[in-house]
């Protein structure tokens, strides 16, 4: 038997804000979370601009005495997890710790730790690293952490698929609660690999904008590296009808595929098979969907590219949607991406706002449909998609609907 | 042909797909890079072997690389500029 999926709390970190009404307050608002770094050094970068978690104290969250265990990416997890379960009003006891899982989606894990230990090692020349280096950085500890520090004792582990972690990890999350496997779920991503190397290495890819996120508008020049995290509680229909709990959303379907092809390269093909996944997994009809909460990088690839998956998958339908980019706002948070934007999607259906795309300065040919340039709209919103592509050909996307 | 020329057709050459790399007809200064089957990862590699060849920084964004790097004289003639720049 299958169950319907709702949503019953989310918690937000992000570079506009350190909750979820703070974030969506200035999300749909279009206020922009992308300045220069502070929090790395940025007179050796050539792309000093960057989406920071900005004025976050971490005394203000965690005990001095469990924080040598824990990276920057864990703490925004535990942060947005917490808020997420308290809002949700669940409380895992009587047994419903075993039976709550938590899958979380992280691009690349402890990224600070790694960093950190590498300049101590081999350019300060350190004699010892802290015990705990491992334990920090491990990719798992996200999920191992909020597991400790909430007290979920189900099925918990991290997924990694770059920028489709969340999406990822969201999905699976809700295929275990949808077969009723598991009742409840904590699900989303993390991330937060600002740092010098990680920033170096990202513009060896050549692919950073120099000046902002300009997702589908003409002249834009590529990403803006974020960071942050977003969780969800997902409960079956049941389960959350029986304690009276608030429902904020639904999911109702999700698909993945993987390209095969180009290691960095978007693909048409892979992207529409998720996206027709997706649909098809929710027995949802393109014309069914009003809103798209797009990947929409800001690169010139993909965003051309995913212009055309929409086209291709929604055909005459594609003119009548509405589709922005978060990451404008938000610059691309990798591993939590897709959680954020999942989070943002759901908020969109529950107050019918397409929060806009910002630093939108005009069309570009080869994007041609309606991005929600610059301004947000109010618009009644039923269903919904949110689009994650990674590289490596990854791609994953999830539909939601409004609570009924 | 100069001795920069040649390295970077060498460079050029090695950075296209296997399959587009033809023996019989090399990579001439004249070459549009889109034609002769420079993907846009091969230009990135491209650029970073250029910079390590000669030690020089490249200015390049892969989100507007036709308007950077159209024909393999084009790229003859930053390299050029660029070691002259530094040599100054």
């Amino acid at each position: 038997m299958t169950h319907r999926v709702v949503v019953t709390g989310w918690g937000v970190i992000s570079p506009i804000g350190h909750t979820a009404a703070s974030f969506w307050s200035n999300l749909s608002k279009g206020v922009s979370g992308i300045a220069p770094a502070t929090i790395i050094p940025v007179d050796q970068l050539a792309q000093k601009i960057v989406a920071e978690v900005k004025d976050y104290d971490q005394s203000k969250h965690f005990d001095e005495r469990v924080l040598p265990s824990l990276d920057r990416v864990s703490q925004f997890a535990v942060v947005a997890a917490r808020e997420a379960i308290a809002q949700s009003g669940l409380s895992f006891e009587a047994g419903l710790s075993e039976r709550t899982g938590c899958i979380i989606g992280t691009g690349v894990g402890g990224q600070n730790t790694v960093d950190d230990n590498y300049k101590k090692i081999y350019a300060e020349h350190a004699k010892r690293l802290h015990p705990l280096t491992i334990p920090r950085l491990m990719v798992n500890a996200p999920a191992s952490q909020v597991s400790m520090q909430c007290g979920i004792r189900g099925p918990t582990f991290v997924v990694a698929s770059a920028c489709a972690s969340a999406t990822h990890a969201i999905g699976l999350a809700y295929q275990q609660v949808r077969s009723g496997a598991l009742p409840c779920a904590l699900t989303g991503g993390t991330e937060a690999c600002i740092t010098f190397g990680t920033m170096r290495s990202w513009e060896a890819l050549r692919v950073l904008a120099p000046d902002n996120c300009r997702p589908f508008s003409r002249d834009r020049k590529g990403l803006v590296i974020g960071e942050g995290a977003a969780m969800i509680v997902l409960e079956t229909l049941e389960h959350a009808q029986k304690r009276s709990a608030n429902i904020l959303g639904e999911i109702v379907g999700f698909g993945m595929s993987a390209d095969a092809g180009d290691l960095l390269s978007p693909n048409l093909g892979g992207m529409s098979r998720a996206l027709q996944a997706a649909l098809a997994d929710g027995g949802l009809n393109p014309e069914d969907i009003q809103y798209i909460n797009a990947h929409g990088t800001g690169t010139a690839a993909n965003d051309e590219t995913e212009t055309g998956a929409i086209k291709n998958v929604f055909g005459a339908h594609a003119k009548k949607l509405a589709l922005s980019s978060n990451k404008s706002m938000l610059g691309h948070s990798l591993g939590a991406a897709g959680a954020l934007e999942l989070v943002a999607t759901l908020m969109s259906v529950r107050d019918s706002i397409a929060p806009p795309t910002i630093n939108y300065l005009g069309p570009d040919p080869a994007c041609d449909l309606d991005y929600v340039p610059n301004e947000a709209r109010n618009m009644r919103i039923d269903a919904a998609v949110s689009n994650s592509f990674a590289f490596g050909g990854l791609n994953a996307v999830l539909a939601v609907r409004r609570a009924a | 042909m100069d001795t920069i020329e040649a390295d970077v057709i060498a460079i050029i050459t090695k950075r296209l797909p296997a399959d587009k790399r033809d023996p019989q007809k090399p990579v001439q200064p004249s070459d549009r890079l889109e034609d002769i089957g420079m993907d846009s990862l091969g230009a990135v590699e491209m650029v970073f072997d250029l910079e390590e060849k000669f030690d020089i920084e490249i200015p390049y964004n892969a989100n507007t690389p036709r308007t950077e790097f159209d024909k393999v004289s084009d790229v003859v003639a930053a390299i050029k500029k660029l070691i002259d720049g530094q040599s100054k």
